[in-house]
């Protein structure tokens, strides 16, 4: 089935689209790959049928962090150049049924891709999952623009720095209200934030001021999960896979509690009370 | 033993100083995002002052200066004249509403021949 074919324009019957939400941040580093691959991961193990697509083109790194590097033929331009059809380019995780990896091209150029193609690759993809999760490079350029133009929704990723907040007050600022953007703490580290060493979720959304899917702590397992392209949301035995888990749940419209700096702190709180910490 | 000292003298933590830094560079950059609104401050400050002297419009200037831990809006609004036979008419004007605490509003007001960078 070739791309032109899976145009929902085309498409005579009315299909219900799924959802394209593009995972983004402006800075760099800040864990927007490992989120998408992850929350990709806790939506497909819902059920969800998900497409990953990797829109960093040129530093291609989403097949690495789900474990798919070995299965990658073709990638985002080989579709948008309509050399290989959607189908064909998409890969099959290894774990789970009903998630795919749509993967950036490695050897292309940022600029190299057609914005308006990229928009229509997402609607056909919207037409065959409930679920269409865009990595966005880091930058607000081009890429940026590319990664955007097809999504209706927008997850921002922020750790709790200055640098990171400051570009995420930025990209909102460029998302405007249409993407209804909402907001993942990443790499939060509960013990300094109760030092007063590190901003915490508080103060980082004083700032923001964004709905907050979820806090994900800075824990090891997830970069032993990384190394071994093994997404730790296939899991359902950690405090942090289970935090993704339930962002997954949130994104899904689950009414699920407030994410709180507690619900992931466990490790931490461990760790504390082995050296004879207490808690109030 | 460091941290023990900033506590007892009161010193802040660095996430109160990230806090603090965050604060100033957004409005440092909400500002440089929104030309138009400075335009509009600019024109509205203007207005306010001709009604009690005579200033030189096109050389207004509004620059924005970091200072230590404070945003600080310096005007450099020359004035040409201060004859004015009778006192301004101008209705009772609400005081400026400040927005967070530390950022200062200061006005320079000098004739252009003062004005140091001007000097050369």
């Amino acid at each position: 089935m070739s791309m032109h074919e899976l145009q929902p324009s085309i498409e005579p019957v009315a299909v219900k689209l799924g959802r394209a939400i593009v995972v983004t941040s402006g800075k760099g580093g800040v864990g927007k790959t490992t989120t998408t691959a992850n929350l990709g991961t806790a939506l497909a193990a819902r059920g969800a049928r998900v497409a990953l697509v990797d829109a960093d083109v040129g530093l291609r790194n989403l097949d690495i962090v789900l474990g798919l590097e070995s299965r990658v033929k073709y990638h985002v331009l080989d579709v948008l150049d309509e050399t290989v059809s959607l189908e064909d380019a998409l890969v099959a995780d290894k774990h789970c049924e009903t998630l795919f990896l749509l993967a950036a091209a490695q050897t292309r150029e940022k600029d190299e891709v057609d914005t308006e193609k990229m928009r229509l690759l997402i609607e056909s993809l919207r037409a065959s999952f409930d679920y269409v999760l865009i990595d966005c490079p880091a930058g607000i350029e081009l890429g940026f623009k590319n990664a955007v133009v097809g999504a209706g929704e927008a997850i921002v990723v922020c750790t709790p720095e200055v640098s990171a907040v400051r570009d995420v007050d930025r990209v909102v600022g460029l998302l405007g209200n249409r993407f209804k953007p909402q907001l993942i703490i990443n790499r939060l580290r509960p013990q300094l934030v109760k030092k007063g060493k590190m901003l915490s979720v508080e103060d980082v959304n004083a700032i923001l001021h964004l709905p907050l899917l979820g806090v994900i702590a800075d824990e090891p397992e997830i970069i032993i999960t990384t190394n071994r392209g093994e997404p730790l949301a296939r899991r359902h035995d950690s405090d942090t896979a289970n935090a993704y888990h339930a962002i997954a749940a949130r994104v899904a419209g689950e009414d699920v509690p407030a994410p709180t700096v507690e619900a992931n702190q466990g490790f931490f709180d461990k760790l504390g009370s082995f050296f004879g910490g207490r808690r109030a | 033993m460091i941290e023990w000292v900033r506590k007892v003298f009161g010193a802040p933590t660095s996430s109160t100083t990230a806090k603090e830094r965050l604060r100033l560079v957004l409005m440092t950059d909400h500002l440089a995002l929104a030309p138009e609104l400075i335009e509009n401050m600019k024109r509205d400050l203007v207005d306010v002052i001709s009604r009690y002297v005579e200033v030189d419009r096109e050389k207004v200037e509004v620059n924005f200066e970091r200072e230590d831990r404070a945003l600080a809006m310096l005007a450099n609004i020359p004035i040409v004249s201060v004859n004015r036979p009778s006192p301004p008419p101008a209705p009772p004007v609400e005081p400026v509403v400040a927005g967070p605490p530390p950022q200062r509003r200061r006005r320079r007001k000098k004739p252009p021949t003062q004005n140091p960078a001007a000097a050369h």
